[in-house]
């Protein structure tokens, strides 16, 4: 993967302005994703996650005054710099495209389901008439592998199980071929056996089409499974990013240990669940230093001040003191 | 859908007849009309000999079984003041309101559902801010004074439409508005609310992302959501025009059944004013019925 990455995002911010003073949700982020390339974003609620993946798509909460900066440049376009009218006409859809959390609210109770997944085919003039409109549909959920779609084209989305459901959106995400493809924790919802089943999809797809997929979540066990680059995330900055391995096996930052010391392990009895104790950062009132110090077990003087990235090699950074100074 | 309508059907049948209770009883406590028909020195003979043709004379859950019989074969007698079957006076009146209530309410959400979308779309902006202030003013004027207005400004001073009478849309249009203005806040502000609502939903946000238009997004997937909540109450809003209609037919001489059954109700009319009053409380009644089952075209997690 040594050509220039699908995404680049550079220092990414994202604050929202509101009354009561300024949330800062997103605060200077880069990461980048190559063509068929997988990188999941993990970090606990509220961690900026889903805020970031909002602002590469420029869709902001219609509460408060959001300000975004930085530079999100996806196969050649600048996103921060188009006007909305560009975004709509031919970045979302046909450039990326996402997955959101709950599938049982992501489609729109009062329209047919092959009303909503004909939707991008007829916004981005991929079909002329209603008929190859309804035929794409049909396509794009049997792409899916949603059973009999001809006939599921005339059904509600409540006529769908929650899995169906996810289905139905991860259809109408990739009705126009997006290069880009954001799955916001897309299994949360559904149980286990579902979950593996949309895993699969989504990895069947992306061998497909040479996909570059954001997989946000906060379950590391599917971060394994599927990702091939993991960013950590904490109070809206990225802290530890690099290969799943070297996450796995070598984690620097003692919030991605601790992250992953609190996966539970079949096999080992009566040990309680590790947890991290604290809480995360007010966002609205964040400490100058390391981020994560307050709640660190091997805070340092130092960790007033921000940590540098420190480079470990292989893609590996971590913005830490301990690893900054050896 | 049958049975959505069966049940629909039965509720309103119970409806009625609390309705037909309701008024019999409550036009019985107005006092006696035979007082009204006859001249003061009347002998009591004479009252008692009309008492007994009205039927006033027998009791009254006997007069109640009866009203109720005859009403049930369209039979509400004879008008005490207009000497001709009360239904048929009832009927008479009714087109003109029904017609002045219709336009009213069309008004109504030719003005609620712009402003309400719009000022959800551009929410704190001056939109919003005059959308707000049209919609508060027919609340807070009352509809003769609005009707007084127009008439002036309008009918009088302009002299682009009719003062009174009612011969055709042009004589509509100043009494709709009176009618129909006073409905436009209560109604902005649900459809403004039921927007705001959708619009930070996840299948709008969803839409959003594979690039749906905004005119779709807004006037189409979210506006069709957002009119939820004001259909579940638009039987109400109907129905309440056809009551507040009195008042503004009696501003612009509108002839129609409000005037009628308050000038009945003064007349201590009985049949008319129990035909008048069934009448209406039987098109409330429907209007609801109608009100639910467009819900269940409209929503289809509804539909049986």
């Amino acid at each position: 993967m040594t050509a220039a990455p699908l995404l680049q995002v550079e220092n990414l911010q994202m604050h929202l302005h509101l009354r009561r003073g300024v949330v800062k949700a997103v605060d200077g982020v880069s990461f980048h994703v190559h063509e068929g390339e997988t990188l999941g974003i993990v970090g606990e609620s509220g961690s900026g996650k889903t805020m970031t993946c909002l602002s590469i798509l420029r869709l902001l909460p219609i509460h408060g005054d959001g300000r975004l900066e930085g530079s999100v440049k996806l196969d050649g376009d600048d996103l921060l710099q188009l006007t909305e009218e560009e975004m709509a006409s031919r970045v979302r859809g046909p450039k990326v495209a996402m997955i959101s959390q709950d599938p049982m609210t992501s489609l729109n109770p009062v329209f047919t389901v092959g009303d909503q997944v004909s939707g991008p085919f007829r916004y981005h003039k991929l079909v002329r008439t209603v008929r190859e409109a309804m035929s794409a549909a049909t396509a794009g959920l049997r792409r899916v592998r949603i059973p009999s779609p001809e006939r599921r084209l005339k059904n509600y989305p409540h006529q769908f199980s929650g899995g169906m459901r996810q289905r139905v959106v991860t259809a109408m995400a990739i009705a126009c071929s997006p290069r880009l493809l954001i799955a916001d924790e897309p299994t949360t919802a559904l149980d286990v056996t579902i979950q593996v089943q949309i895993m699969s999809l989504l990895r069947s797809i992306q061998r497909d089409s040479k996909l570059g997929i954001i997989l946000i979540t906060h379950d590391l066990s599917i971060v394994a499974g599927l990702c091939h680059r993991i960013a950590v995330m904490y109070a809206g900055r990225i802290i530890e990013t690099g290969k799943v391995r070297d996450i796995y096996r070598n984690p620097q930052h003692p919030y991605t240990q601790a992250l992953l010391e609190a996966i539970p392990h079949l096999g080992q009895k009566r040990k309680r669940l590790a947890a991290i104790p604290g809480q995360p950062p007010n966002l609205m009132d964040l400490p100058t230093g390391c981020r994560f110090a307050p709640r660190c077990p091997k805070r340092m003087a130092v960790c007033d001040d921000y940590p540098p990235a420190t480079e470990l090699g292989d893609g590996h950074v971590v913005n830490c003191w301990l690893a900054a100074k050896q | 859908m049958k049975a959505v309508f069966a049940k629909g059907l039965l509720n309103a049948l119970v409806s009625i007849l609390g309705a037909s209770v309701i008024i019999f009883v409550i036009s019985r406590l107005s006092g006696d009309p035979v007082a009204l028909m006859l001249p003061m020195d009347a002998p009591q003979s004479a009252i008692n000999a009309l008492r007994q043709e009205l039927g006033l004379d027998r009791p009254i859950w006997e007069q109640f079984l009866l009203f109720l019989w005859k009403a049930v074969h369209g039979d509400f007698g004879q008008s005490y003041r207009w000497q001709m079957p009360a239904l048929a006076l009832v009927l008479e009146r009714l087109p003109a309101t029904m017609f002045l209530a219709t336009a009213a309410f069309a008004f109504s959400l030719a003005l609620a559902l712009p402003l309400g979308v719009l000022s959800a779309v551009y929410r704190g902006s001056w939109v919003d801010q005059i959308g707000r202030v049209i919609a508060m003013l027919g609340q807070a004027v009352p509809s003769f004074w609005v009707g007084l207005i127009l008439i002036l400004v309008f009918a009088v001073t302009l002299q682009w439409l009719p003062a009174f009478g009612a011969d055709g849309v042009r004589h509509v249009i100043l009494p709709a508005i009176a009618l129909g203005w006073y409905p436009v806040a209560a109604q902005t502000r649900i459809i403004r609310s039921g927007m705001l609502e959708v619009l930070d939903s996840d299948y709008i946000r969803m839409g959003r992302s594979v690039g749906t238009p905004e005119r779709l997004l807004i006037w189409k997937y979210a506006f069709r959501n957002a009119l939820l909540p004001l259909v579940t109450i638009m039987g109400v809003y109907f129905a309440s025009m056809l009551s507040g209609a009195f008042v503004v037919e009696t501003v612009f001489a509108w002839p129609g059944l409000g005037r009628t059954v308050v000038e009945a109700v003064f007349a201590r009319d009985y049949p008319v004013v129990q035909a008048g009053v069934l009448i209406t409380s039987i098109l409330f009644v429907l209007s609801n019925l109608l009100v639910d089952l467009s819900y269940s075209i409209i929503d289809p997690r509804i539909r049986p």
